[in-house]
């Protein structure tokens, strides 16, 4: 198996991968829905999860942040995955917004920076980072839906965290933002910041270090960047390799 | 890296968020604080201000906060749950202890002032006499309040959807205040039935407040019952949050 490397990533970092799974499982109901996974990602890297809805995307992102049993071994900042010291270090947007309605934008920031032991000038800046700023007054319920996931990814960064993993960030977002947003997430990981995004929107794949494309629990390709997978496969797009590879499986 | 907060910082951060999103609701807090003013009034009214009143009176003092805070906690929590916000919570450097512990602070605070306002109304106007000093009677509301939020916490993870939460309502506090000595005293109940008040908390609560010559040992005595009673749901509760699921 391929593991792509950015050529900025120093040789020794790669011999500590931020996440290491091996022969990692989840079953549910008596059914997989992950299958004997083996992955890396190296620090300061933004790996794309992608796959068709119900691939095993958010199971698996789960698992990374410790919400999740699974069998096998998965190691995420040189730490179990779960444990409690890890909480300090992965910062989690879920698929649904989970901020409270019933609070302002700042008043929930405020609550998480406590919670996180992050002061006051650290509200401020991952207010501006997700471009809420102005709405740091309003109540989350008056948001709309693709503001309402920026505060849920606002209150992720709060404290720095070395990890963050994220699941469908953009979402409900218009282009402009979407653009902005990955420009972020690529500014992030320039700074040393691992990020595991999951989408199910393949043109987003585009914008990822390395891809892990994912299909009912099993990896179709792993470790290899979007160019990569585009000149194996000898397609153009994400999308397409994805449909040849799944082709060439099946 | 985010060292700086400390356990009594998190558990006050949380009772203040609680509180916060109460602030942001005028319309819970006015059916919270004032409606058992209105019951009390009412109450008053039917009864006259005769030994039926002076019986009932304190007993209610009891069954508000309790009741209350059971609907409150048990909703609130269900959209802790639902929205997401939990399971952040517990992804994040946040001990269940804090958690449940703030929760415990901004609700008893709720109880207190809601008891506050009753007992001012029930004491003063309504001319309801205890033989309770007020420092008795606060403690006891205080209990209460902590019992109706301990069992909401614990009845929320049985809950699917808020209509389930409110049906919890009937289900689990209702039978309490049948018998709990408000309509019949618990010693002219049925043996059955007598053990099945025993059994519950809140006939404790009530007992303690219906003393009739004031605070004693076995007040006391019921009063640490209330509060055990509040600990051991909050304990189970705090078992149905979870970490990690299968």
């Amino acid at each position: 198996m391929l593991t792509a490397v950015r050529a900025d990533v120093h040789i020794d970092q790669v011999m500590n991968f931020t996440i290491l799974a091996e022969n990692l499982g989840v079953r549910r109901g008596g059914r997989p829905v992950l299958d004997a996974l083996n992955w890396q990602v190296a620090p300061g890297t933004v790996c794309g999860v992608i796959g068709p809805s119900g691939c095993g995307k958010t199971t698996l992102l789960r698992a990374v942040i410790g919400a999740q049993r699974f069998t096998g071994r998965l190691q995420v900042l040189d730490r179990p995955a779960g444990a409690a010291d890890l909480r300090h270090r992965i910062g989690y947007v879920t698929q649904s917004a989970s901020v409270y309605d019933d609070l302002t934008v700042a008043e929930n920031l405020g609550y998480f920076a406590r919670i996180v032991g992050a002061g006051p000038a650290e509200l401020n800046r991952v207010l501006a980072a997700v471009g809420l700023a102005p709405l740091a007054a309003v109540l989350a319920r008056r948001l709309s839906g693709g503001q309402r996931s920026r505060v849920s990814l606002a209150i992720a960064l709060l404290g720095r965290p070395e990890l963050l993993v994220l699941d469908e960030p953009t979402v409900g977002q218009d282009p402009v933002l979407r653009q902005e947003l990955w420009a972020l997430f690529t500014e992030m990981a320039a700074g040393g910041t691992t990020l595991l995004i999951s989408s199910h929107v393949m043109d987003e794949a585009e914008r990822c270090d390395t891809i892990l494309l994912l299909r009912e629990g099993r990896i179709v390709s792993s470790g290899r960047s979007p160019r990569q997978l585009c000149v194996e496969t000898n397609t153009s797009t994400v999308e397409g390799a994805f449909l040849n590879l799944v082709g060439a499986a099946g | 890296m985010n060292d700086g907060g400390t356990s009594i910082g998190r558990t006050a951060a949380t009772a203040e968020r609680v509180l916060r999103q109460l602030r942001h609701d005028p319309r819970t807090v006015a059916l919270l604080l004032l409606v058992p003013c209105v019951l009390l009034a009412l109450l008053r009214g039917i009864l006259g201000g005769g030994v039926a009143f002076q019986h009932a009176g304190p007993v209610l003092l009891a069954v508000f906060p309790f009741t209350t805070l059971f609907v409150v906690t048990s909703v609130a929590t269900l959209r802790e749950r639902t929205s997401g916000t939990l399971e952040r919570l517990l992804a994040l450097p946040l001990a269940k202890g804090e958690l449940l512990g703030g929760y415990a602070l901004a609700f008893s605070a709720v109880g207190l002032v809601q008891v506050l306002l009753a007992a001012a109304l029930a004491l003063g106007p309504l001319g309801l006499t205890t033989s309770l000093g007020a420092g008795a009677l606060f403690g006891l509301a205080i209990a209460d309040a902590l019992l109706g939020m301990a069992l909401g916490l614990l009845v929320s993870a049985f809950a699917a959807s808020e209509f389930q939460a409110v049906q919890f309502l009937p289900a689990v506090v209702l039978p309490q205040v049948l018998l709990c000595g408000l309509f019949a005293p618990r010693a002219t109940m049925a043996t059955g039935l007598r053990w099945l008040s025993d059994a519950l908390p809140l006939s404790y609560a009530v007992d303690a407040l219906a003393r009739p010559h004031g605070w004693d040992t076995t007040a006391t005595v019921d009063l640490i019952v209330v509060v055990a009673a509040a600990a051991a749901a909050l304990a189970l509760a705090a078992a149905t949050l979870r970490r990690r699921t299968s």
